[in-house]
C-alpha cells in the first residue's frame, strides 16, 4: 500500500478521537517541536553548557512523557478507574517536581 | 486474611478489622524497636565510638557540613589529605549520608534536644535499619499480602547480612543506602501495581535519595530496565508499566545528574545505557500499539515494516558511532570487575586487594543468611505459582542479587533484603496453608479437601517452622554479638584468667599526634589508616582510603619497601614529617603492615617496574621475616620501622627475644641502625609506631 493511503486511513480514524485528546495531542506536538529545535541548536552550536542543554532537553522529554501518561489515563480506552481530577493533579505534581529540578540544573 | 468471628476473638468489644490493625501495629512497633536495639552491642560493650575506617571520613565530613554550612560543604576542597594534591571532596562523594546526619542533628537541636554530632552519627544506622524494616513490610505487602509483609519485616530486622554494615558506629553509606534502595523498589512495585503518576514521581524522589547515598544506585538503574525488558518479552506489557517506567526514567535521570559525583555519567557512561535502550524500546512498543488501533491490519503491516527497518538502521548507526568515537565510555573498572571477575586481579591490584571485594564463600552465605538460604528458593517457587507484576520484579531482583553476592562479599548486603522478602513469601504461604489445617473449619467450601491426619501433620509442620525461626533468631543474635559488633578501633582480648584487656592503641597514637606535632605536619602511612588519622589526629596525610590516585599510593608503597636511602629521597620529595606503621608482632594482631606488605610491593610495582615482588621472597619463594628472609625484605624501611628495638623484647614464654607472634618466627635482622628516621612514639602494646624523619645534618 502507498504511504499516502496509510496516511489517509490514519487521518480518517484519528478524526474520530474526542476533542479533549486532540487538544492534548496538539500540546504534545508543540513539546516535540521545542525538543527538536533545542536538539538541532545543540548539534549546530556545540554542547558547551552541557547541563543547560540537558536540563532544557529533559524538560521537553519529561513533559512529553508525562502528557502521554495523562493521555493514557484519561483516554476513552483507559484501563484505569481514576477520576480526571486525580489524574490531572498527579500530572501537575510530577511536572512540578520535574521543572523544579530543571530550574536547579539549568545553571 | 479473614479473621474468625468476634465470639472467639481475643479482645471482646472491638471489631475484627480493628483487632487486626492493632495486632499489626503492635508487631511492627516491636520489630522497629528490635531492629534498633539488636545493633547496640558495641555501644554497650565499649562506648559510643565510630568504627572502622571509612566511617571516620564520613564523620569528619559531617562535622565539616555542620560547622561550615551547606554551600561550603558542596564546594569543599580538602588540602589536608593527599598531600600535595589535595582532594575535591565536594565533587567526589555521595553526600546523602552526611546530609541525613546533619539534618537529624539540626532537627534535634532545633527542639533543644542537644545530642552530640558523634552520637547522631553512631546511632544513625540502627535507626535507619528500623525504617528499613518498615519499608520491607510495605514492599512485601505490595508483592503478596500483609502477613508476608510482617514476616519479611521481622526477618530483615535481624538478618546478619544487613546487620554487618549497619551496627551502631558503622557510619557508612550502606547504612542508609539499603533503606533508600528498598524505598525505591517499594515505591516502584507500588507504581507498577497502580500505574499512578504520583507513585512514579515518589519513586523518582526515592531514587534521587538513593543516588545521593551510594554508588550502588547502578544496580537500580539496571535492574528496573531489565525487569521492564523481561515484562516486554513475556508479554506482560501494560499501560501501568509504561507510565511507571517512563516517568521514572526521565525524571530519575535528571535527578541523578544533580549529584556532582554522578554528573553527566547518567547520559554518557555505558552503565546507564541499558536504561536508555529500554526507554527507547518502550516508546517504540507503545507507539506501534497505538498505531495498531488507528489503522486497518493491511495498512498497519506495511507501516510496521517501513518503520522497523528505518529505526533499526538509525539506532544501529548511532550506537556504532557513539562507541567508536568513545563518546559512550565503556564500563569502568569497579563495575566491569563484577561482570568479568578476573579483571581486577590481573589489571587493578588496588581493587583486588580490598578484602570486601573477594568472592563469597559458601560459609559466608550461610553465616549471613542462615535459614533464608533454603527458604529463598522456596519463595521463588511460590512466586512462580502465582506470577503477577510485583512477583516477577522480586524474582528478577533475587536472581541478580544472588549472582552479584557470589562475586563480591560486600554485595551480600544487597542480597539480604530480597532473601528476606522471598523467604517471607515461602514462610507465610506455608504457614497459611497449614494453619488452616489446624483451625476448626468454619467455612466448608467445595474446594477444601479433608483427609485423616490433617491436623497432626499441620501441627508438625507449624512446629517445625517455629523451631527453625527460633534457631534463626538465636543464630542472628549470636552472629551480631560475636562477629559484627567489634569497633576495629578498639580491640579486646581475653586473658587466661578470664579478664579482658582493651587495646586502645590506635586512639592513643592519633591523640599523641594531635597534641605533640606541629599543626601542618605531614604524616605518611599506608592508605588504610588515612581517614582515621585525618579525623582523629587532624594532620595532613599523603594517601587515604579513597584510593583515587594509584600512582601516589604506589610512591608511598615504594618508600615503605625501599631501603633507607631510597626511601629518604621519596620522603623528602613528598615533604613527609612523620611516618606511622601498625605492628602486631607483640600482641598477635594479624592485620598489621607486615602482613599487608606484599600488597604495598605489588601496588608499587604496578607503577614503577624497578620494584620487583620476587625480590622480597626468600630463595625458595616464601615470604619470611626470619633469618631466611631475603635481604631486600630485611633491609626495607617497613621492616626496620616495625622491628626497631624489637630484637630485645621477650614476647612469649620459652621463645627467644624478638619472636614475632603473628608470623610465629624469630625475626632475622635484629641489630640494625635507623639512620633516616627516629622513633618518637610507640604505643603501650606496640601496635602503632610513629617515626620522625630526621632533619638534614648541619654539616655537609
Amino acid at each position: 500500500m502507498e504511504v499516502k493511503q496509510i496516511f489517509d486511513e490514519f487521518w480518517t480514524n484519528y478524526s474520530k478521537t474526542p476533542q479533549l485528546l486532540r487538544i492534548i495531542d496538539v500540546f504534545l506536538g508543540y513539546i516535540l517541536l521545542t525538543g527538536i529545535i533545542q536538539f538541532v541548536y545543540c548539534a549546530l552550536v556545540g554542547t558547551f553548557p552541557f547541563n543547560s542543554f540537558l536540563s532544557g532537553f529533559i524538560s521537553t522529554v519529561g513533559s512529553f512523557i508525562l502528557t502521554v501518561c495523562l493521555r493514557i489515563q484519561i483516554g476513552p480506552r483507559s484501563p484505569f478507574k481514576i477520576t480526571k481530577q486525580k489524574a490531572f493533579f498527579d500530572y501537575l505534581l510530577a511536572n512540578f517536581i520535574l521543572h523544579l529540578w530543571v530550574m536547579n540544573f539549568m545553571g | 486474611m479473614k479473621a474468625i468471628t468476634a465470639n472467639n476473638s481475643f479482645l471482646r468489644g472491638i471489631s475484627e478489622n480493628k483487632q487486626e490493625f492493632l495486632l499489626k501495629f503492635l508487631i511492627l512497633g516491636l520489630i522497629y524497636a528490635l531492629a534498633f536495639f539488636t545493633r547496640l552491642y558495641s555501644v554497650l560493650r565499649y562506648e559510643s565510638v565510630i568504627h572502622e575506617f571509612d566511617p571516620y571520613f564520613n564523620f569528619r565530613s559531617t562535622k565539616y557540613l555542620v560547622n561550615e554550612g551547606f554551600y561550603n560543604f558542596l564546594n569543599w576542597f580538602d588540602d589536608k589529605s593527599w598531600y600535595p594534591l589535595g582532594r575535591i571532596v565536594g565533587g567526589t562523594i555521595y553526600p546523602g549520608l552526611m546530609m541525613t546526619a546533619a539534618a537529624v542533628f539540626w532537627v534535634l537541636n532545633h527542639f533543644h534536644i542537644t545530642v552530640n554530632i558523634r552520637n547522631v552519627c553512631v546511632l544513625l544506622a540502627p535507626w535507619f535499619a528500623s525504617n528499613t524494616a518498615m519499608i520491607t513490610y510495605f514492599m512485601a505487602k505490595e508483592t503478596k499480602n500483609s502477613s508476608t509483609g510482617l514476616v519479611a519485616a521481622a526477618l530483615i530486622a535481624i538478618v546478619p547480612g544487613y546487620i554487618s554494615r549497619s551496627v551502631a558506629g558503622s557510619f557508612d553509606n550502606e547504612g542508609i543506602a539499603i533503606f533508600t534502595l528498598l524505598l525505591t523498589y517499594g515505591f516502584w512495585v507500588k507504581s507498577v501495581n497502580t500505574g499512578s503518576i504520583l507513585w512514579s514521581a515518589l519513586t523518582t524522589l526515592a531514587y534521587f535519595y538513593m543516588v545521593s547515598a551510594w554508588g550502588g544506585y547502578i544496580f537500580i538503574i539496571n535492574l528496573i530496565p531489565l525487569y521492564t525488558l523481561v515484562m516486554l518479552v513475556t508479554g506482560r506489557f501494560s499501560e501501568r508499566l509504561y507510565i511507571a517506567y517512563c516517568t521514572f526514567y526521565t525524571i530519575g535521570t535528571l535527578l541523578s545528574m544533580q549529584i556532582t559525583f554522578v554528573g553527566f555519567q547518567a547520559v554518557q557512561s555505558s552503565e546507564h545505557m541499558a536504561a536508555f535502550g529500554v526507554f527507547g524500546l518502550l516508546q517504540i512498543h507503545s507507539f506501534i500499539n497505538w498505531a495498531r488501533t488507528q489503522l486497518s491490519p493491511r495498512a498497519f503491516a506495511r507501516f510496521f515494516r517501513i518503520s522497523i527497518t528505518a529505526f533499526a538502521a538509525l539506532v544501529g548507526s548511532a550506537l556504532v558511532l557513539g562507541l567508536a568515537t568513545g563518546y559512550i565510555s565503556p564500563w569502568t573498572g569497579r563495575f566491569y570487575a563484577l561482570l568479568n571477575f578476573t579483571y581486577a586481579k590481573d589489571n587493578i591490584p588496588i581493587i583486588a586487594s580490598v578484602s570486601e571485594h573477594q568472592p563469597t564463600t559458601w560459609a559466608s552465605f550461610f553465616f549471613d543468611l542462615h535459614i533464608l538460604v533454603f527458604f529463598m528458593p522456596a519463595g521463588l517457587y511460590y512466586s512462580f505459582t502465582k506470577l503477577n507484576d510485583a512477583n516477577i520484579f522480586v524474582v528478577c531482583y533475587g536472581i541478580t542479587s544472588v549472582y552479584f553476592a557470589g562475586v563480591m562479599v560486600r554485595l551480600m548486603l544487597v542480597l539480604a533484603p530480597v532473601a528476606c522478602i522471598l523467604s517471607a513469601i515461602a514462610i507465610s504461604s506455608t504457614l497459611e496453608t497449614w494453619m488452616k489445617a489446624i483451625k476448626p473449619n468454619l467455612r466448608k467450601t467445595k474446594n477444601t479437601v479433608e483427609y485423616t491426619g490433617q491436623k497432626e501433620i499441620g501441627y508438625v509442620v507449624v512446629t517445625g517452622m517455629t523451631v527453625m525461626l527460633m534457631l534463626y533468631v538465636f543464630h542472628c543474635s549470636w552472629v551480631t554479638s560475636e562477629a559484627y559488633s567489634s569497633p576495629s578501633i578498639v580491640l579486646a582480648a581475653n586473658q587466661p584468667d578470664g579478664s579482658r584487656i582493651i587495646f586502645d592503641d590506635f586512639r592513643e597514637a592519633y591523640r599523641w599526634l594531635a597534641y605533640n606535632t606541629a599543626e601542618d605536619a605531614r604524616v605518611m602511612s599506608w592508605w588504610d589508616y588515612g581517614y582515621q588519622i585525618s579525623a582523629m589526629a587532624n594532620r595532613t596525610i599523603l594517601v587515604d582510603n579513597n584510593t583515587w590516585n594509584n600512582t601516589h599510593i604506589a610512591q608511598v608503597g615504594k618508600a615503605m619497601a625501599s631501603n633507607e636511602e631510597n626511601a629518604l629521597k621519596i620522603m623528602r620529595q613528598l615533604d613527609v614529617d612523620y611516618v606511622l606503621v601498625i605492628f602486631g608482632g607483640l600482641t598477635g594482631y594479624a592485620s598489621d603492615d607486615i602482613n599487608k606488605f606484599l600488597w604495598m610491593v605489588r601496588i608499587a610495582g604496578s607503577a614503577d617496574p624497578n620494584v620487583v615482588e620476587s625480590d622480597y621472597f626468600s630463595p625458595e619463594g616464601a615470604f619470611r621475616v626470619d633469618s631466611e628472609g631475603s635481604s631486600t625484605m630485611l633491609n626495607s624501611l617497613m621492616y626496620k620501622m616495625c622491628y626497631w628495638r624489637f630484637g630485645s623484647v621477650y614476647t612469649d614464654y620459652g621463645k627467644p627475644p624478638g619472636f614475632d607472634r603473628v608470623r610465629s618466627v624469630e625475626i632475622g635482622n635484629k641489630d640494625f641502625s635507623l639512620n633516616v628516621v627516629e622513633e618518637v612514639y610507640t604505643t603501650q602494646h606496640w601496635l602503632v609506631r610513629i617515626y620522625k624523619v630526621k632533619d638534614q645534618d648541619n654539616r655537609a
